[in-house]
């Protein structure tokens, strides 16, 4: 579904991305790990057009789509769930998700602020608080309603468990899980490894801009030798 | 009492005119981000056009009514226009660049209105129907007023339900948070930005046409307005349509009242105080929310081709040699011209020092240069100095004032400092143009000569070049030491810089002084070469000419302001010999420059010069 290709990307004067390669199957959710710094943000912005490619391929369903305007971007079918949220304050919940809102997608499965909400119940009863009146949790899952009210088939998630509460993270991973089996892809960087193997069949590891292994979850879990390597864990 | 009652309602009933323009400016600046400096323009072309409509309608007394409903419309078409042909390509650009192409667009439909309708005032149709009075309190109140004061609340609240029942009203205040998030929820930008362009064009448009019959209608209330406008839109708070409607009203009161109690001095001065208050104590306004800084590398006005003009020698001897030995031959008319050229240079340079090596967008450098004007004929005519003692001493008063307007202003940055440096110079300029006891007034000071000694042409202009070379020179050295380096380190990167413990605020009012004191003695140059001071030297389209020479020379090479200032005045007599739109012919260059070289000519002559040289290995 997803292809990106010898990717390479710059912070202004700074050369943030060396050569990625990964690639995402119909229904897979796959794991970008790595520390801080790695270059997992600047990658999933790059494929969404939030910062111009310098070099490479990013090919979504066979279509070349690389440095497209982040709105070209996400109507083509791919959503983007910043690492910070990035919430509307002065919105309320219900104008959250309204911003989001897309006719496009097929029928059947269009989201509706009724459906999210019967994702996320939680956001139901807030609908009408403001967006900067929200806790960090319930800002993910507003964050997450909010991009999937655009119908995507591709979801991407910057560190879903991030700044959230033990608990939180774990109902956050049953979202996300719920999510796979909804029919959306899902790439999503995380720091997280428990978190990642939880939901993720598939895992790259970035370290300084390039892809350092690439392998099963599982895999990954097994081999220690890895772990410690780039993630010391 | 009943006077009291029926000057507030006159308050209000200008607040509502007040608040229809700074709604659509609040609303383009929180979308775009673009200070629109045009948007008292559509105003006045919008009053001129409908004085012209009720006039060309065919439709009877009706024609009035149409007039005010189509007007606003074709100035908003006039907007959609511009902003498709040439906003559009500036969003990412500096805010620097974008202030200076709106006021490109000022400048030339200030001289298509005065083409069109020429310079003499007129007076508006009176609206039919509601021409009369109504006595309230035993006091007459205009009908149109009243009509107009229960107008404005049905406009706020439909501006109101626009923003918060339409999903374009929701995607409006979306993207005044954050727009690049509402890009990445597939929303197209391009056509969000032309819609909220017409929409704020129109509100504009709207209010200049309504005053149509209220006022008479002058080339110069595209300024008038802008500046009350800016102040209301500061003091509500950028980007907040209810800030806009709150600062509307305490303007339209204040300004009511201010003219019942305050001393005349400080009719013009008032709102600027309140707007200087507020900046203060909340700098984002009464009902703004404080910004994530996201300015790009280089601050507000971005970075440039890098490296200073390392011009040869035999350049800079050539030059000086010519400075030196031409003059004496020159007619005197030219040697008056190379004067002006050498105070301009100071001026420009000065800025340069604040924008180019600082980063601080400052909208208000006149009022320095103004004040050294100022400050050079009141020590030689009111306290009696002989003229060296007042040409020495006036960059003092400048500096003087510099420091304490730069306290309060280096504590903002971006386009606040920006609006606050242009709130305290309209200060300065209000005071100097209403104090008729002190500094004259709008007549000026006369008679402000050299010393007999000095009084020839070639005589008077070694002084000021022996003046300007120090000035510059001062310039020079203080943009090449460790001063220099840490203010060009604090506008690239202000977090970095304080974390390693450089007080900023410290190290930017200095910088502050320092160009004040240079176009302090500027101004003390250009105010013995013209024999007259005038408020107009204090002014705001004085502070933006200053912007285009620097910008001309290039915003990062300390020579290209005195470039700059040479080539605009050469340009400026050029031009006005041949066509009396001069400012027309400005507005053009300053747009092709803003859109081909954002780095000024100097800067673009330096990427060439320097990308020779590696050639050449």
């Amino acid at each position: 579904m997803l292809d990106v290709t010898d990717l390479d990307a710059y912070y202004g004067l700074s050369h943030i991305l060396f050569g990625v390669c990964l690639r995402a199957s119909r229904g897979e959710v796959v794991a970008l790990l790595g520390r801080n710094g790695a270059g997992k943000s600047t990658t999933l912005k790059a494929i969404m057009g939030l910062v111009p490619p310098a070099r490479g391929r990013v090919i979504f369903r066979g279509e070349d789509i690389t440095g497209k305007a982040p709105h070209v971007v996400c109507r083509k079918g791919i959503g983007f769930v910043p690492e910070d949220r990035r919430i509307f304050p002065d919105l309320t919940v219900w104008e959250n998700l309204e911003v989001g809102r897309s006719a496009e997608g097929n029928g059947e499965r269009r989201w509706t602020a009724e459906r999210a909400f019967e994702l996320f119940p939680a956001l139901k009863e807030l609908a009408r608080r403001r967006g900067d009146s929200l806790s960090g949790g319930e800002q993910q899952m507003l964050a997450i309603a909010r991009t999937l009210m655009g119908n995507p088939d591709l979801l991407l998630l910057d560190e879903p468990s991030e700044g959230l509460a033990p608990l939180v993270v774990r109902v956050m991973a049953e979202h996300i899980l719920g999510l796979k089996r909804a029919g959306i892809t899902i790439l999503l960087s995380e720091q997280n490894l428990q978190f990642a193997t939880r939901v993720s069949d598939r895992a790259y590891i970035l370290e300084k801009g390039r892809i350092q292994y690439e392998g099963g979850m599982a895999e990954l879990c097994a081999d220690a030798e890895v772990r410690r390597r780039y993630l010391m864990v | 009492m009943a006077l009291l009652i029926v000057q507030l309602l006159t308050g209000l009933a200008n607040a509502m005119f007040l608040f229809l323009v700074a709604s659509g400016l609040s609303l383009i600046f929180g979308v775009t981000r673009i200070v629109n400096f045009a948007h008292g323009s559509f105003y006045m072309l919008a009053a001129y056009l409908a004085s012209t409509l009720v006039t060309a309608l065919p439709l009877g007394p009706s024609s009035f009514y149409a007039a005010v409903i189509l007007a606003p419309l074709g100035v908003a078409l006039l907007g959609g226009l511009i902003e498709v042909c040439l906003l559009r390509r500036i969003y990412r650009a500096p805010a620097l660049y974008q202030l200076l192409l709106t006021f490109a667009v000022v400048l030339v439909i200030g001289d298509a209105v005065k083409f069109f309708w020429g310079t003499e005032n007129r007076t508006g149709p009176s609206p039919p129907g509601l021409s009369g009075s109504v006595p309230i309190l035993g006091q007459l109140f205009p009908t149109y007023d009243l009509a107009i004061l229960l107008l404005g609340p049905l406009f706020a609240l439909s501006l109101w339900a626009m923003l918060h029942r339409t999903r374009w009203g929701i995607l409006i205040r979306a993207a005044t948070s954050d727009r690049e998030m509402v890009g990445a929820l597939g929303v197209n930008q391009t056509w969000l930005f032309t819609g909220v362009f017409v929409l704020g064009t129109w509100l504009a448009g709207l209010a200049g046409a309504l005053q149509m019959p209220r006022v008479a209608l002058t080339t110069v209330m595209d300024s008038t307005v802008i500046v009350e406008t800016f102040v209301v839109v500061v003091i509500g708070g950028m980007g907040s349509a209810f800030g806009a409607l709150l600062g509307a009203v305490l303007i339209g009161v204040l300004q009511a009242f201010g003219i019942l109690w305050l001393p005349r001095e400080f009719h013009l001065a008032i709102v600027f105080i309140l707007m200087a208050a507020v900046l203060i104590l909340r700098p984002w306004g009464l009902l703004g929310r404080p910004e994530a800084e996201t300015l790009p590398p280089g601050g507000a006005v971005g970075l440039g081709a890098g490296g200073r003009l390392r011009a040869p020698g035999w350049v800079w001897a050539g030059v000086l040699l010519m400075a030196v030995a031409l003059p004496p031959l020159l007619p005197a008319y030219y040697v008056w011209v190379l004067v002006e050229i050498l105070a301009l240079a100071l001026f420009a340079a000065s800025l340069q020092l604040l924008v180019g090596t600082g980063g601080m967008l400052s909208f208000g450098h006149a009022a320095y240069f103004g004040l050294g004007a100022y400050g050079a004929a009141l020590l030689m005519k009111r306290a009696a100095l002989p003229m060296p003692a007042a040409f020495a001493l006036a960059p003092l008063v400048a500096a003087a004032a510099a420091l304490l307007f730069g306290a309060f202003c280096v504590r903002l940055s971006g386009v606040y400092f920006a609006m606050l440096t242009l709130a305290f110079a309209q200060i300065a300029f209000a005071i100097v143009h209403q104090w008729y006891d002190f500094t004259g007034g709008d007549n000026g000071i006369l008679g402000v000569w050299p010393s007999a000694s000095l009084a020839t042409p070639v005589r008077y202009y070694t002084l000021a070049l022996l003046a300007a070379a120090v000035g510059l020179g001062f310039l020079w050295r203080v943009t090449g030491s460790p001063f220099g380096y840490t203010l060009r380190a604090a506008r690239d990167h202000p977090r970095r810089c304080q974390a390693i413990g450089v007080n900023l605020r410290a190290h930017r009012l200095l910088a502050f002084g320092v160009a004040g004191l240079c176009a302090g003695l500027g101004g003390a140059i250009f105010a013995f070469s013209k024999g007259s001071v005038f408020p107009d030297y204090l002014s705001m389209p004085m502070s933006v000419q200053s912007l285009v020479m620097v910008l001309i020379g290039g915003i990062h090479a300390l020579a290209g302001a005195s470039v700059g200032a040479a080539v605009y005045k050469l340009l400026d007599i050029v031009i006005t010999k041949y066509t009396g739109y001069w400012q027309a012919v400005l507005g053009g260059v300053l747009a092709c420059l803003v859109v081909a070289f954002p780095h000024g000519l100097v800067g673009f002559v330096q990427a060439r010069w320097t990308r020779m040289r590696t050639s050449l290995g």
